[in-house]
């Protein structure tokens, strides 16, 4: 047996399980589709049912509530470039697909975060995991995602989670880490329940690094949404591969900035709510 | 009745041990086999003794200072005694009751009730204000909004912070934030107070005049108090009993006066030599019995010689002596002379010894 032989070709295992998975659970799968399909429908429908200027000025007084004029003129504005650039309908199709990503990649992160902060061990099995989901490129994830959920916002949607879960995780876990001993000390010599000391002694405390982590969280699904254009998800992520396939710079460089409209926009206002009011 | 009330034990811990490590278990039986040092320990089983057979009692109302320098194990004593940190082995017994069959709920209420506690670093919420830091031991407790804040008001104000209830603690100084931390303890009304080094990082003018308005703040709301500092002065200051710890064995436990008249072994006695005596002795440790000096000085007459109480201090007496100009000064308790403090009993006082023997008066 000559060394040649020794060839490592993980795909001859993981095709025919794939392959297994899409004939015998695929009304699970079916069921996901529907699942992600609805709830972005539906977010969709909410943005896209009132007038453009509408939205525009809901968004300026949530920004207005959040952080003052200053972060009103910001979200008014990103929002209106959007929709002067003629991209208002991708423009909401990839700030829902954002907005669902991320609220997804926070509720998985955040607890395991946790976990992973008071459990040395967690933290210990989940190292390598995130690394995997970091390093191994999204475009290959995206092949088996494709083949059981078919194109449509779906994959693009898993693969947008799977990215962004791991920054989010690292910082909770670091956040966490970070309150000082004597603060959990006060915390059970006050006669706190740990779900207390949790809420009102560690979140707070947590808060700064864990903007960090939904800061990176955002940003890194934002990446994605160019790839959620290359499997039918639509949104800005389309308008941006057409303008590459046809080689036409204005389209793709319209898209694009549309893009960083939203990521200012979502930046800005998450890191505003999670400021709070005070110090 | 109130004299049993007042010796009432609050805390009591009987042979109290802590052994920090993963072999504890089998370190503590070795210790109690073989009688192995902390060093022995630590080498044989890489076990730290935090805590070495302690036993004290605190009782009601009483002030009672652990003094101990750094890794003498007494941060480790006072959080055993709301635990914080579990005992490896030995009985802590608060307010009646034993804390090692408190589970979940029944020891937070303890500790939420019971037992406040202040921190040498004040840990004080930073997103919060003042007033909301001084609620929320009271906010733990589920206690509404209105009230709790009006509690944690009138807090504030017996510590001198009424008018920086809005602020955040950043804008404190060190003093203000440390008496906030107080009005925390204070305003969830416990009976007992443990106080962590509360005032070690402050500067030495500030650190005075909050072991002032500590003490008698303790004395006025009728608070018992465990003290732990790493400053003799502090604990003679504030406390009513001291405990000297070493190595995490409790060396010595007395007042201030008993400890520096007569310290248990050299470790004590180093570390008393440098406290002056002025304020620290009382008439009663250096007087003479008074049938005994009149028979050692026939040719004064004790009934003629100025008179004062048992716990006169040292610095007083001096003055008497020199002012009157006599031989001594008459201690006198219940209308009877027991006994007579002369000028070789007062220079004794201040080395810190007891009065030699009448052959020498």
């Amino acid at each position: 047996m000559s060394l040649g032989d020794l060839a490592v070709s993980p795909g001859a295992w993981v095709a025919p399980a794939v392959e297994w998975l899409n004939v015998n659970l695929h009304p699970a799968f079916a069921a996901v589709t529907r699942a992600v399909e609805g709830l972005l429908g539906g977010m969709e429908a909410a943005l896209l049912g009132p007038p453009a200027w509408g939205v525009i000025v809901a968004a300026g007084l949530l920004g207005w509530w959040l952080g003052g004029w200053r972060m009103a003129a910001l979200a008014a504005g990103a929002l209106g470039f959007c929709r002067g650039a003629g991209l208002w309908e991708a423009s909401v199709e990839t700030l829902a697909l954002v907005v669902v990503a991320v609220a997804l990649s926070v509720l998985i992160a955040f607890p395991l975060g946790v976990l992973a902060a008071r459990r040395p061990r967690v933290e210990a099995g989940l190292r390598p995991v995130l690394d995997v989901m970091q390093t191994v490129p999204p475009w290959v994830y995206l092949i088996p995602a494709v083949m059981i959920f078919s194109l449509g916002p779906t994959p693009a949607l898993i693969a947008t989670v799977v990215y962004g879960i791991p920054p989010m995780l690292r910082l909770t876990t670091l956040a966490f880490r970070q309150v000082p001993r004597e603060f959990l000390e006060l915390g059970e010599a006050s006669g706190a329940a740990p779900r207390t000391i949790l809420w009102r002694i560690e979140l707070p405390l947590a808060r700064p690094t864990l903007a960090v982590g939904l800061n990176q969280c955002i940003l890194l699904s934002l990446a994605m949404v160019v790839l959620a254009g290359l499997v039918g998800a639509g949104g800005l992520g389309a308008e941006v591969t057409r303008g590459l396939t046809r080689m036409e710079m204005g389209p793709g460089l319209r898209a694009g900035l549309a893009i960083v409209a939203i990521a200012l926009l979502l930046d800005r206002l998450s890191r505003a709510s999670l400021d709070g009011r005070r110090g | 009745m109130s004299a049993m009330a007042a010796s009432e034990v609050l805390i009591d811990c009987q042979s109290v041990w802590k052994v920090f490590g993963d072999n504890a278990r089998a370190a503590l039986r070795a210790i109690a086999d073989r009688g192995l040092s902390k060093t022995e320990v630590l080498q044989e089983f890489s076990c730290v003794v935090g805590v070495s057979d302690a036993s004290i009692q605190v009782r009601r109302g009483e002030i009672f200072c652990v003094m101990g320098l750094s890794g003498s194990g007494k941060s480790t004593l006072i959080r055993l005694l709301n635990r914080l940190i579990e005992p490896s082995s030995g009985r802590i017994t608060v307010k009646g009751q034993d804390l090692s069959g408190l589970r979940g709920q029944a020891l937070r209420d303890m500790r939420a009730k019971h037992i406040g506690m202040v921190f040498q670093s004040v840990a004080l919420l930073p997103h919060r204000t003042v007033l909301e830091n001084a609620a929320f031991g009271l906010e733990v407790q589920g206690v509404a909004r209105a009230r709790r804040l009006e509690v944690a008001r009138e807090a504030l104000a017996r510590v001198g912070l009424s008018d920086w209830a809005g602020r955040l603690p950043r804008e404190l100084s060190g003093g203000m934030q440390q008496r906030v931390g107080l009005a925390r303890a204070l305003a969830a009304d416990p009976e007992i107070i443990l106080m962590d080094e509360p005032f070690s990082a402050l500067d030495p003018l500030i650190r005075r005049q909050l072991q002032d308005e500590f003490r008698s703040l303790t004395k006025e709301l009728g608070k018992s108090a465990v003290f732990i500092t790493h400053d003799l002065d502090e604990a003679i200051r504030i406390g009513d009993r001291i405990a000297i710890m070493r190595d995490g064995v409790i060396v010595q436990v007395g007042t201030a006066e008993e400890i520096v008249l007569n310290p248990a072994d050299g470790y004590v006695a180093d570390f008393v030599a440098g406290i002056s005596r002025l304020h620290l002795i009382k008439a009663h440790s250096v007087m003479y019995e008074p049938a005994a000096w009149a028979r050692a000085r026939p040719e004064v007459d004790v009934g003629a010689l100025p008179r004062t109480h048992p716990e006169a201090d040292i610095d007083a007496l001096i003055g008497m002596v020199v002012g009157s100009g006599q031989e001594g000064v008459a201690v006198v308790d219940g209308g009877r002379i027991v006994g007579v403090v002369t000028p070789r009993g007062l220079l004794q006082g201040v080395r810190g010894t007891a009065p030699a023997d009448l052959s020498v008066v």
